[in-house]
């Protein structure tokens, strides 16, 4: 954990980043395995646009078109059932403050196999772009160390967000990573068709053929 | 040794293969509780919020294993939103378990106002469920009724009544 001394330790040293250009990042340093969670919000929207390919759009993805605040629960139920393959939570910072005993409870089971990543644009963007507290003193990173998550931390950049995606995917977590996020609108829609979202997950899983 | 509720209850998830057990506490579901958690069969562990408890047994199921969610009648009260935004359209089977107050020498107010809710609620949402009254009853009733949820892919709700679990008695 050595390794985290040198990211920012509060949300005001950040550097402000572009969602969509993160969550290319992420998907970019994926294989084809590990499974994704994208939270309500423009989240999942740039998870859609970021998982669009020449071979069709990456499989083992969730879009969530509802249920504000459960990536986090939603990608720790795939993490236990699947021990040996990774999973990411991609949520916005006005979600995880409605679910923030999920950090908690991932903590509390030591999942190693699951990574967090904020989204922190400070404000509710897809309502309207209301404040959240998150935007008016809120660390979320320090939320989650306190709640028992050691692995937690800004992302300072672009490529110290490449070296905690990284280090996640290698090592042993639970990981949260923190981002902050510009004004910037998502990159395209997530299609809402919830069955064929979920079958497409499943069979990304390996769960059907 | 006579046959309990909760003996019931956990050897018909072992059978249907209903490995991931969360839950929000509550007194009644204690022998319940404690059963799943002394046997390693269960991944069983509480959770801060019933939202969150469903939302991992969803993600769960997606990911090839069955849970079952276990609360209280106050705790069923928070999630129509996550069934119908999540459970219902994505048709993810989940089951639930839910420890009946409000009814039967109810002594909380609150817990006898949100009661009301449950049914409503559960009818609203089409969702099945059973009042589980009997011992005799309630193998019948979990079995059959997972093997319905599981093949429909249809979210189902058991509702523990205190005829069949004593309930939670008033006391001064
Ligand atoms: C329980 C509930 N309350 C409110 C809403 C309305 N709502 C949908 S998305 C959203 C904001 C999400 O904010 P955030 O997670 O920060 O994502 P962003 O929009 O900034 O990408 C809100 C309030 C909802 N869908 N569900």
């Amino acid at each position: 954990m050595a390794v985290l001394a040198n990211h920012p330790a509060t949300r005001d040293q950040a550097k402000v980043m572009n969602r969509y250009d993160i969550t290319l990042r992420l998907v970019g340093l994926l294989h084809q395995d590990e499974a994704v969670i994208g939270g309500i919000g423009y989240t999942n929207f740039d998870l859609w646009a970021a998982s669009a390919g020449r071979q069709g759009r990456r499989q083992p993805n969730f879009y969530m078109l509802g249920s504000m605040g459960l990536a986090v629960p939603i990608a720790l139920g795939v993490a236990i059932a699947q021990p040996r393959r990774k999973v990411f939570a991609l949520e916005g910072d006005g979600s995880i403050l409605m679910q923030l005993g999920c950090l908690s409870t991932v903590a509390a089971r030591r999942q190693t196999n699951l990574c967090i990543v904020i989204m922190d644009n400070g404000a509710y963007q897809i309502t309207g772009g209301q404040a959240t507290a998150a935007g008016q003193g809120t660390d979320i990173v320090g939320i989650a160390r306190a709640s028992g998550l050691a692995q937690s931390a800004w992302a300072a950049d672009e490529a110290s967000f490449t070296e905690l995606a990284g280090l996640a995917l290698q090592e042993d977590g639970p990981w949260l990573i923190g981002c902050r996020i510009d004004a910037g609108k998502p990159a395209d829609t997530t299609e809402r068709d919830p069955a064929r979202i979920r079958d497409q997950f499943m069979r990304g899983l390996g769960v059907r053929k | 040794m006579a046959e309990t509720w909760h003996g019931i209850v956990r050897d018909v998830l072992k059978r249907h293969d209903v490995r991931l057990v969360t839950y929000v506490p509550d007194n009644v579901l204690r022998p319940l509780i404690e059963g799943v958690e002394a046997d390693a069969f269960f991944t069983a562990f509480a959770c801060t919020r019933e939202e969150e408890a469903l939302g991992i047994v969803t993600g769960a199921w997606m990911g090839g294993t069955r849970g079952i969610v276990l609360m209280q009648t106050s705790g069923f009260a928070t999630l129509s939103n996550v069934i119908a935004s999540l459970a219902l359209p994505f048709r993810v089977p989940v089951a639930m378990m839910v420890s009946e107050r409000g009814t039967l020498g109810e002594f909380n107010i609150g817990q006898s106002l949100v009661a009301k809710t449950m049914r409503p609620v559960l009818d609203a949402l089409a969702i099945e469920h059973h009042t589980m009254t009997r011992l005799d009853e309630t193998d019948f009733i979990l079995d059959r009724s997972l093997v319905q949820a599981y093949a429909t892919m249809a979210p189902v709700c058991f509702i523990l009544s205190p005829l069949l679990t004593g309930g939670k008695v008033f006391s001064k």
